[in-house]
Formats: C-alpha cells, sequence, structure tokens
C-alpha cells in the first residue's frame, strides 16, 4: 500500500497548500461585510467543467494507484511468473503517442481558431485511439492464442486487468471525444468548442502517462524500483 | 459587534457569479422523474435510501428474533442467519447512510446553502442517482435468485466469501459484488458534483470560511469518498474475477469440500488491506457529514453562534486527512506484520484528538445558550451522547491488547452500532426533523417527533448499551446460535431476549415517523420560509418549497458568517448571512 500512501500524501500536499491560499485562519464572526474585502474566497479562474476534470483524474489516479499497490503486493508471492509482453504493446503505445499527440494539435488550432485543423485533429486523435483498443485486444487474442489465459497466472490476470480497466477509460473518453467532434462537425463556433477540445487532450495526455506506468510495470522495468521501495517498508 | 461603515453596499451587484446555464424541464417527466434538479434528485436518493434501508430494519428484526429466542423460529435457518447480517450491514452503511448523507443531504443543501441555483453539472447529477438505484435494484434482485444473497459477511472477505458451503456463492456474490461496483460509478459521478460546486458555484461573498459545517462536513466526506471507494471498486473488480474467471488475486490455494481447488497463491490480506482502506475512511464519510449537520443543529436550536468555528473546520480536515492512515486497526486479527498494529494503534489515537475537540465545541456551544428543545435539537443532543458513548469503547478497541480478544464478541458490535449506526441516524432524523419544512413548507408534527425520539434515543440506549456486556462476557458476534457453552451464563440469554424485545419496539416505533412523514405533508401546520429562524441561506428563499433554479432573480450575496446568532444589540436575534451590515445598523439605529 505504500504507492498509495505516496499519492495521497503527493494529494495531500496539492490540498494543503490550495487550503492555504483561502485563508483559513481567518475569523469570520470578526469579518462583516461583503467579500471583496476579505481576498482570497473567491472560485478558481478555472471553468467548472476543467475542475471537474482535475477532479476525476485524481479519482481515476487513485484507482489505478490502488490497482499498481494490489500488483505489487500479489507478485511478491513465490507462485508469480512475469508473461513476455508481445511486441506488438509498443506499436500500440506507438499509436497512443500519435493520439496525443493529434489531440495536442487540435488544441492547438483551436486557440489559434483553426476550425479545420481542429476537426482534423480530433478526428486523428479518435481513429488513433480507435486503433489502439484493436491493438489491445489484437495482443490478448496473441496472449490467448500462445498459452497464456487470464487464470493461469496472477500476472497473466494483473496483465488483462490493468490493460482493461486502462482500455475502458479510453474508451469513455471516445464517448466525450465522439460528442465534441459531433458538435465541431455541425458547426459549432469554435470559442465555444476550446474548452472541450482542451478537456479532451488533457485527458487523453493523463491516458497516455498512465499507460507509460502500466507499460512499465507489465514490462517489468520498474520491477527494480518496487523492490526497492519494498525493501524500504520492510 | 462593531460598526464599521461600508459605503456602497447598496451598489453591489449580484451577477458577479456567472449563472449556471440551468436546463428547464419541458414535461412531467423530466420535471418530476428524470429530474435535473438537485432538489428533486436529493428527494429522489433519499426516498430510495429510506426504502432499502427499511428492509434491512426488518432484517435486524429477523436477527434479533433469532438471538433473543433461538429455536423458535423455524423460518430462519443458519444460512439465512449469515444473509441477513451480510445484506443489514452493506445496506446499512453504504446503500442507506452514505447514500442518504451525500446524495439526499449533499443535493439539497449544497446548492441552497452556498447560493447557486443548482449543482454544476446537473445531467451528471441526474446519472448519478439513476445509476445509485441501479446499484440498488441489483443488490434487492439478490433475495430472489437462486441461492439467495450472499452470507460472506459485509466485510466480504476472501476466501470465504467465494467458497462453496457460503450461502449464496452461486448468484449473491456476483450480483453484491456487481451492485458495488455501480454504487461506486454512480457515486463518483454525484460526488464530482459535490465537490465541484463547492469549490466554482459559491456566491458572490461566500468565502470558505462563511460556509455552514454542514457544506464544510458534506464537502471533506465527498472528497474523502471519491478517494477512498475506488479501494473498494479494486477489491470488488478482482474478487469478481477470482469467482467468475478463476483468477487467483485474493484466493490462496485450498481444498474445497474435499476436492483441492483450481486457486492457488492469492493473498487473502490483500483484499483486507484493500477493503479497509476503503473500510475507514468510509466510517468518517458518514461520521464528517453527521458533524456538519449536527453543528448547525445545535447553533440554530441553542441560538448561539458555534463555539470555535476555525477549530471545528480544521477539525473536519484533520480528520478527514488522519482517516487514510489508520485502516489496519480492522486487521489486528489478520495475522499481518505484528508491528503495524502499534502504528495503526497509535494513528488511532491521535485521531480521537480532533474528534474530541468537536464534541468539547458542541458542548460549549451549548453551555449558557438559549437552547430549544425542539425536536431536531433532540435529536442532536440524542447524537452527541451516543458518539461519546461510542467513541469512547472505540478508544478500547483501538488498542492492539485490547482489540484482540475483544474482536470477535458483541462489543465490537455494540461499539459500531453507537458510533456508527445509531449517531448518525440521530442526525439524519433530525435533519430531517430540521429541514422537512423547507422541503414541503410545512413542519412535522412535534408531539409525534418527541415520543418518536423518545422512544428512538431510549430504546437505541438499551439495546446497545447491555450488549457491551454480553461482549466483555465472551459471547461472540456473527453466531447463529450459543448453543451450550458453559462461559455463557444464563443471565446472557435473559439479556439478549431483552434486547430482542427492545429493538423490535424501537423497530415499530419508527412507523410513528413514516406516519408523521406523509401526515405533515398534507396536513402539517404551514411553516413559512424560516420556521426556525436560522442564518443560513437556504432559510433566506424567496419561495419555500425553493423553486426551480432556487434564488429568484438574482442570487443572493454573503455579508457575513452563519453563525449570527444573539448578536448583542441586533434587533432580532439572528442576522440571515445575505442580509447587508448596513440594514442592521439601521435596525440598530431604530432600537436605540
Amino acid at each position: 500500500m505504500s504507492a498509495v500512501i505516496l499519492f495521497l500524501t503527493v494529494l495531500a500536499v496539492i490540498a494543503g497548500w490550495w487550503l492555504s491560499q483561502q485563508r483559513l485562519t481567518a475569523k469570520p464572526w470578526l469579518e462583516e461585510g461583503p467579500a471583496g474585502d476579505f481576498p482570497g474566497g473567491d472560485a478558481m479562474a478555472w471553468p467548472a467543467a476543467k475542475v471537474g476534470l482535475g477532479v476525476f483524474l485524481a479519482v481515476a489516479s487513485a484507482l489505478f494507484v490502488l490497482f499498481i499497490s494490489a500488483y505489487s503486493m500479489r507478485m511478491s508471492v513465490v507462485d508469480w511468473r512475469p508473461l513476455p509482453v508481445p511486441r506488438l504493446l509498443w506499436v500500440n503505445t506507438g499509436v497512443l503517442v500519435l493520439s496525443s499527440v493529434a489531440l495536442q494539435w487540435s488544441y492547438v488550432a483551436a486557440r489559434r481558431h483553426d476550425t479545420e485543423g481542429v476537426i482534423i485533429g480530433l478526428l486523428a486523435g479518435g481513429a488513433s485511439a480507435v486503433i489502439f483498443l484493436a491493438g489491445q485486444l489484437l495482443a490478448w487474442q496473441r496472449l490467448g492464442a500462445a498459452g497464456y489465459f487470464v487464470a493461469s497466472n496472477p500476472a497473466n490476470s494483473f496483465f488483462y486487468l490493468l490493460t482493461a480497466v486502462h482500455g475502458l477509460h479510453l474508451t469513455g473518453g471516445l464517448v466525450a471525444l465522439g460528442r465534441t467532434s459531433a458538435k465541431m462537425w455541425r458547426g459549432a463556433e469554435i470559442a465555444e468548442m476550446r474548452l472541450s477540445v482542451e478537456l479532451c487532450a488533457i485527458y487523453w495526455h493523463f491516458l497516455l502517462l498512465v499507460w507509460l506506468v502500466l507499460l512499465g510495470l507489465l514490462t517489468g522495468w520498474t520491477d527494480d524500483f518496487v523492490n526497492i521501495c519494498r525493501q524500504l517498508l520492510s | 459587534m462593531v460598526d464599521i461603515p461600508y459605503e456602497g453596499i447598496r451598489g453591489i451587484p449580484p451577477a458577479e457569479v456567472p449563472d449556471v446555464e440551468l436546463y428547464h424541464p419541458r414535461s412531467w417527466w423530466t420535471r418530476y422523474v428524470f429530474s435535473q434538479d438537485a432538489k428533486v434528485i436529493a428527494i429522489q436518493y433519499s426516498l430510495t435510501a429510506t426504502a432499502i434501508g427499511l428492509v434491512a430494519l426488518v432484517l435486524s428484526w429477523l436477527m434479533r428474533l433469532q438471538l433473543g429466542f433461538p429455536g423458535t423460529f423455524s423460518f430462519i435457518d443458519a444460512n439465512q442467519y449469515l444473509q441477513f447480517i451480510t445484506m443489514h450491514g452493506m445496506i446499512m452503511v453504504i446503500y442507506l447512510l452514505t447514500a442518504l448523507f451525500l446524495g439526499g443531504f449533499g443535493n439539497y443543501l449544497i446548492p441552497l446553502m452556498v447560493g447557486a441555483r443548482d449543482m454544476v453539472f446537473p445531467y451528471v447529477n441526474m446519472l448519478s442517482y439513476w445509476v445509485y438505484l441501479l446499484a440498488v435494484l441489483v443488490l434487492a434482485s439478490t433475495f430472489f435468485v437462486p441461492g439467495g444473497p450472499t452470507g460472506a459477511g459485509w466485510t466480504l472477505y476472501p476466501p470465504q466469501a467465494i467458497l462453496s458451503g457460503t450461502p449464496g456463492q452461486d448468484w449473491g456474490i456476483i450480483l453484491m459484488m456487481s451492485s458495488l461496483i455501480l454504487f461506486i460509478i454512480g457515486f463518483t459521478m454525484g460526488g464530482l458534483n459535490y465537490v465541484v460546486t463547492v469549490l466554482q458555484a459559491r456566491t458572490r461573498g461566500m468565502t470558505l470560511m462563511r460556509l455552514p459545517l454542514t457544506v464544510w462536513g458534506i464537502f471533506t466526506a465527498t472528497v474523502m469518498a471519491l478517494l477512498a471507494f475506488p479501494a473498494l471498486f479494486v477489491a470488488s473488480v478482482m474478487l469478481l474475477l477470482d469467482r467468475l474467471l478463476g483468477t487467483s488475486f485474493f484466493m490462496p490455494s485450498l481444498v474445497e469440500m474435499g476436492t483441492l481447488s483450481k486457486y492457488g497463491g492469492g493473498s487473502p490480506l490483500l483484499f483486507q488491506h484493500l477493503f479497509w482502506f476503503f473500510g475507514h475512511p468510509e466510517v468518517y464519510i458518514v461520521a464528517l457529514p453527521a458533524f456538519g449537520i449536527v453543528s448547525d443543529l445545535i447553533s440554530t436550536h441553542a441560538r448561539k453562534n458555534i463555539f470555535g468555528y476555525r477549530m471545528m473546520v480544521w477539525a473536519i480536515v484533520a480528520i478527514g486527512a488522519l482517516s487514510f492512515i489508520v485502516w489496519a486497526h480492522h486487521m489486528y486479527v489478520s495475522g499481518m506484520f505484528p508491528q503495524f498494529g502499534y502504528f495503526f494503534a497509535t494513528t488511532t489515537l491521535i485521531i480521537a484528538i480532533p474528534t474530541a475537540i468537536k464534541v468539547y465545541n458542541w458542548v460549549l456551544t451549548l453551555w449558557r445558550g438559549d437552547i430549544h428543545l425542539t425536536v431536531p435539537m433532540l435529536f442532536a443532543l440524542g447524537f452527541i451522547i451516543t458518539f461519546v458513548n461510542g467513541g469512547l469503547t472505540g478508544l478500547f478497541l483501538g488498542n492492539v491488547v485490547v482489540d484482540v480478544p475483544l474482536s470477535d464478541t458483541m462489543f465490537v458490535v455494540a461499539h459500531f452500532h453507537m458510533v456508527m449506526g445509531v449517531a448518525p441516524i440521530m442526525v439524519v432524523l433530525g435533519a430531517i426533523y430540521h429541514w422537512y419544512p423547507k422541503v414541503t413548507g410545512r413542519m412535522l408534527n412535534e408531539a409525534l417527533g418527541k415520543f418518536h425520539f423518545w422512544v428512538t434515543f431510549l430504546g437505541a440506549y438499551l439495546i446497545f448499551f447491555p450488549m457491551h456486556y454480553l461482549g466483555l462476557l465472551g459471547v461472540p458476534r456473527r453466531y447463529f446460535e450459543l448453543g451450550d457453552a458453559t462461559f455463557i451464563p444464563s443471565s446472557a440469554h435473559s439479556l439478549n431476549a431483552f434486547i430482542s424485545v427492545v429493538a423490535l419496539t424501537v423497530g415499530f416505533s419508527q412507523l410513528v415517523f413514516l406516519f408523521n412523514l406523509a401526515w405533515s405533508l398534507f396536513k402539517g401546520e404551514a411553516s413559512g420560509g424560516n420556521p426556525w429562524r436560522a442564518t443560513t441561506l437556504e432559510w433566506q428563499t424567496p419561495e419555500t418549497p425553493p423553486g426551480h433554479g432556487n434564488w429568484g432573480k438574482e442570487l443572493p450575496v454573503v455579508y457575513r458568517w452563519a453563525y449570527d446568532y444573539s448578536v448583542p444589540g441586533a434587533a432580532e436575534d439572528f442576522i440571515p448571512q445575505n442580509q447587508p451590515p448596513r440594514a442592521t445598523q439601521l435596525v440598530q439605529g431604530a432600537a436605540s
């Protein structure tokens, strides 16, 4: 559970920093009058949807960190046999990077009021995300064909589980991306759509980051790191 | 109060908070059923939670019948008893208390108390309720599937939770996990709304330190729930895979019904870590909204500002943070590394400090207050007493050496029912008596309310206080019947019978409350907009019950904190949060 505690510490620092800006030491019983006289009580400058996405990303991170915690605890049992990660995953990773880049491009285009660029970026990002998901399914199929079934070893179980959870999050993102693209297609004002495009791009970068961490875990790159952490604890 | 002249206050435009684009319902369906109005969603949440909670109440009667009069009732067998325990615990903790405090009170009170028109994401808020309803229906369906609901205990510990021999192994456990997963998805949707609404939709002048403590409690609890429920989600998904696909996340190799099972190598302890990483914050997810609400009830009905508002806020935040590093005190007997236990015992005892600060502040708020013994106030006082009682036994159980002998006895049952069952329910009931006039425009009947309070409070005490003694005698929990154990004297059996009789009485007395709710809806005395003469914004709405959009044309502007009761020199003994300072001064001038 050390990963979770570490994650919560980071969140606590962020929350503590934010709270420290909120004048929690104020004596509200003495402060009568309009708020303008008392700084630090305003809502954040970000739009609500962006704050909402931020909170959601914290929740999703908690979910993935807990899965990673479970992973690291379970892998210390002797029956753990790491599975050979299919090479296809590297191709998939490349596609996911492309997807993220495309959405970033779309966001930059939105800031430049370039409608065509936004639509191309969204479609390219969406298409490559779909290709990534198809590639993940293909990787599952190849593993299955090679005899690495979901229940035959905990390493396999975690491989299928983690890729599935990540894929489901990406699928959810595709719904939002689809809605944004549809609105753009129907000719919505670009100024209205900029926020939606930005949120999609942020979510995609987040999922890319999560995928890179998961990939490091599944290929065993982070094994040494996990081992060090475990030794520190025990 | 120091008179400071404020110039130009009248000229403050209230519209500086950007208005939320409200969805306006066009038909009966979108107004009352698929409504995006937080107030309607709140009522839907509350009714659903109450309905499933009544099922759990009936289950507790059945358990009490068996415990009080073993062997008398042929329609309860050992398997059913385990199923009743499981469903009673799970429903009460998650589907009733969590849903009612956050989905019910959170939805109703947050937008009104912070001066918003609605939640910031109304559509997601609506989805949240429907996913919750689906979760409840899936849970309730387990009563009707072959094999019945799971009997694994509300903690659902593997390996026994999914092995044959545990009731509900076929369908019950699968549906239970599915229902929990749905609940968490639904809650996350709602939780995003509660957090972001408090962060972004506060009206002009509503600084964080002017928020009523109810909002602080619900807000902090929601943040905790958003971070803690993923642990239950992870545990549920992995256990579901163990059951359905035969993976071995949690399942060690073992012999099941004489044959070696397909499982191997899994770690039941891992499940306990995940479960309690959710499970302990869950205690405070229920307790913090109760703390907040009870602070407001006490301040309003004692006509006195809350003592130590800043301390109260800091204590809520501190409890929220600390509650994430105490989870393993539920696992002293799990066989984990023993020195962990001492770390967790220490953190557990530390968390008693902010909690004690809160209790002292409630008592000091009452000190020399103008106490009105209204029904909400009675329930608030009842809460303090039961909570202190349950909290003190928590100090016992937080210590490893005391917990080990007591952990499988009725002492634990008595402890957590006092602190997490009766105490929050006292707040729920008090809060319903308090806010019912705002929701319906009518008062609940006071005589019936007082009868309800005294039967519930005294009854709950008579049920759970003697149970501590049963625990100290060593009477085990979770047992279908005690048999002829020599260490259990016959007086313990009579005490069990007594507890059962009281439990049934208290249970049936809740019918009075339900009758009161229904009767007062049509025949109750009209309440007006602010029957308790309270300061917080929800009592200052132009209409009662508040209309769609809450505030008419203009959002309120907040000029003061939420606890200006009995301010010396003021004309009334309360000053609403949205009353400008100048108006107060004018009244003062007229009075002098």
